[in-house]
């Protein structure tokens, strides 16, 4: 007996003006992430790399008579009256006790912009805003253009040879200063300034940013060793990850019996992906400092005692702990990499007359090299983002020393290390500026993508060249 | 040959020995299980030198199953048993003292799906003889020429032996596996089922290349396609649920099978 016809009436109700919508709510979903994606690089991009463009300086006389010098950094509402109040930076900390001035929009009188006001950057007391009266060196005098000139010449020159000269600075309110030229960093006249050449004192500004040591409790200066922290921990965490990563998992897919107890490892391992890593800093600090460092030190550094040399946090314990971090990421990468690996490659290699070693390197491990690369690239992205656990096995504030250098054995395992995640927090949050600090914070966070970025886009060129060479296009 | 065979007439049991010096493989009370599941009962035959012989049967009946365990490939998989034993040239190819590399090199296998490593042309024939020896780039050179030679590659690749192995066709790469196998100069070929991936034309080629390697070696080949079978073999073993029916001369098993379950078989009666 054939089914009865369908009824009409008795139809589900099949909704079709969700027929036509449901693609526009994917591509909306896909437009809003990518919108949030581009803001938030906009704001690092902007807010970063605008701190290093030569400000325009105002002149500012109120209605009182005051004057100041700086530039404005924001404007918000008076939160009584009605009207604005504008936050100037105003430098000059050691002669009016702060940095900052705020002023109600009312009481300003008159801007101005003249061309010969300078910002001078000295390593005590950050910037001057003011102007140049004059430069003495050695019984010398020169004012004017003359004294603006041979200041410029003057600062080519390193630090240890401009001991004789000093400074003499005023600022628009009147106040004199005489500033050894030894302690001046930079010095720009922003006002008289063509835009090619705050071009180039903008780049010569990054540059001291990305090529210096931080300053006055890393509110200012630069971030070379942080940089270089970073770097270094995740190559070391690199090297150190990558061989273990691959040969467990080799032992997982290629060695052990497929039962229930690979399969339990296997969750294990996985899970072990989504642990906090404040976990594995807990870890690390226990087991990695206090068990094997202190070991170490009785054992090696005895005559050291009882100051610790691998007993505390280091640039070796901290790769270990993120390497650990990180492993699952490596293992599961990789295994997937050599499941998929045709059975009839290896039984092709075998009947050849391959051992198991031989259709190992030969042809399993050189076809799974791509998905390893993505097991270390993602491992890498992981690793150059994390401070938690960093905080407790080896990163420091200020570190004296950079982990390598030319004394032996030029890598110092031991020592503490600066990491640009750490500053960026000790930046924002532990500094006693930190008005002055919030640009540098965003200049820090750009820099951290573009590191990890530039890690991760080594991997890839690296597992694009490797699948060219085998010349394949799985 | 034919007359080296017993009593192909006179006796009911199937056709399993040829005199000692004509036999390059002996298999003798071979049993194989997959995890306690019995594949193979009781097999004896024996396979001549320089002949191509045909291993025929449907689906599940063990024939790449005894291919594979002629090479040894069931040592990859814990859960496979034997008994009984297999002789290559007089060795007992199961014997503990086998080295079983070395023995892979001497039996060759080309298994149904082209495999062809993700290399150049030249490393997949060069793959094989690394393995084995450090040879001087001439000598490889010759080895690898000559091999390409004999699967009958060489003119179409002669141009780009540096390009990857995978831009090949499947017929071609068919026969860079064979050349693959043959720069090792094994003794025995085993082929299991290496036309059925490949169209027409690439299987005549292949065919062609099988009748004319027998001067050369031995060649065991695995077929569901009876007219191959008929077209190049010159023995026949027709196997069934692990059991061989019947083995003789490839004419007589086709033309005039001792067996009813035989001639049902070839002749497509057979569910």
């Amino acid at each position: 007996m054939p089914p009865a016809p369908v009824n009409v009436s008795s139809r589900r109700p099949r909704m079709r003006w969700l027929d036509n919508l449901w693609p526009w709510l994917c591509g909306a979903s896909v437009a809003l992430s990518l919108l949030m994606l581009g803001a938030l690089l906009a704001l690092l991009l902007v807010r970063g790399l605008g701190h290093f463009w030569p400000t325009t300086l105002e002149e500012v006389t109120l209605s009182s008579g005051d004057r100041f010098a700086g530039y404005s950094v924001r404007e918000v509402a008076l939160p009584l009256e009605t009207g604005n109040e504008r936050l100037y930076f105003t430098g000059n900390q050691d002669i009016t006790g702060s940095r900052w001035r705020w002023v109600t929009l009312a009481e300003i009188a008159e801007r101005s912009q003249p061309a010969d006001l300078i910002r001078v950057d000295r390593t005590p007391w950050g910037d001057f805003i003011g102007r140049l009266e004059a430069l003495e060196q050695s019984g010398q005098r020169w004012e004017g253009d003359a004294a603006w000139q041979r200041l410029t010449a003057l600062l080519t020159l390193p630090a240890s040879q401009r001991e004789e000269s000093q400074l003499l600075l005023s600022t628009v309110s009147g106040q004199t200063l005489r500033q050894p030229l030894a302690n001046v960093v930079s010095a720009q006249a922003p006002n008289a300034m063509s835009w090619w050449q705050k071009t180039f004192v903008w780049g010569d500004a990054v540059w001291r940013f990305l090529s210096e040591g931080p300053r006055a409790a890393n509110t200012d200066g630069g971030v070379w060793p942080a940089i270089f922290g970073t770097v270094l921990m995740v190559i070391l965490m690199s090297v150190i990850v990558t061989p273990f990563g691959v040969l467990a998992a080799i032992y997982l897919n290629e060695i052990a019996h497929q039962g229930q107890l690979t399969r339990l490892v296997r969750i294990g391992v996985r899970n072990l992906a989504g642990v906090p890593s404040i976990v594995y800093g807990v870890f690390g600090l226990g087991v990695f400092v206090y068990g094997l460092g202190s070991s170490l030190d009785e054992w090696f550094f005895s005559d050291t005692l009882p100051s610790p040399t691998f007993g505390t946090g280091g640039l070796l314990w901290a790769s270990l702990t993120l390497a650990l971090l990180t492993l699952p990421v490596v293992i599961v990468a990789t295994e997937e990499g050599l499941a998929r690996i045709p059975e009839a490659q290896r039984e092709g290699a075998v009947a050849l007359g391959a051992t198991r070693l031989e259709m190992l390197t030969r042809i399993v491990l050189p076809m799974a090299a791509p998905a390893m690369l993505t097991g270390v690239i993602l491992a890498i992205a992981r690793a150059a983002g994390e401070v938690a656990p960093l905080m407790l096995v080896g990163v420091a504030k200020l570190a004296p020393q950079m982990p390598i250098d030319g004394d032996f054995p030029y890598l110092h395992l031991e020592r503490k290390f600066m990491h640009l995640g750490y500053h960026l927090f000790d930046t924002a949050f532990h500094g006693e500026d930190v008005q002055a600090a919030i640009p540098l914070v965003y200049a820090t966070a750009l820099l951290l993508v573009l590191i990890v970025l530039v890690l991760n886009l080594t991997a890839i060129f690296l597992r694009h060249y490797l699948r060219r060479q085998r010349g394949n296009e799985c | 040959m034919l007359a080296s065979l017993h009593s192909t007439t006179t006796s009911q049991a199937p056709v399993t020995h040829f005199s000692s010096d004509s036999s390059c493989l002996s298999i003798d009370h071979f049993n194989l299980a997959y995890a306690g599941k019995k594949a193979l009962h009781d097999l004896t035959l024996s396979v001549p030198r320089h002949r191509v012989t045909a291993f025929i049967g449907p689906s599940g009946c063990g024939k790449s199953t005894l291919l594979r365990a002629i090479n040894r490939l069931h040592d990859l998989n814990e859960s496979v048993t034997h008994s009984g034993k297999i002789m290559l040239e007089g060795q007992a190819i199961y014997d503990p003292k086998m080295n079983v590399t070395e023995l892979r090199r001497r039996v060759g296998m080309v298994f149904q799906t082209p495999n062809p490593f993700p290399m150049s042309i030249y490393e997949n024939v060069a793959f094989g003889l690394r393995l084995q020896q450090r040879l001087p780039k001439r000598k490889r050179d010759d080895i690898i020429e000559w091999a390409l030679t004999s699967a009958a590659l060489w003119d179409e690749v002669k141009d780009r032996l540096h390009r990857s192995a995978w831009q090949l066709s499947g017929g071609q790469q068919q026969r860079l596996v064979i050349a693959r196998t043959l720069a090792v100069q094994p003794d025995v070929l085993l082929l299991d089922e290496p036309a059925s991936a490949l169209d027409p034309i690439s299987t005549l080629k292949i065919e062609d290349l099988i009748r004319n390697l027998k001067s050369e070696l031995t060649l065991v080949l695995v077929t569901h396609n009876m007219q191959q079978a008929a077209r190049v073999s010159d023995y026949t073993a027709f196997l069934h649920q692990g059991e061989l029916v019947e083995y003789g001369p490839t004419d007589q098993v086709f033309t005039n099978p001792r067996l009813q379950h035989t001639e049902n078989y070839i002749t497509g009666r057979m569910t």
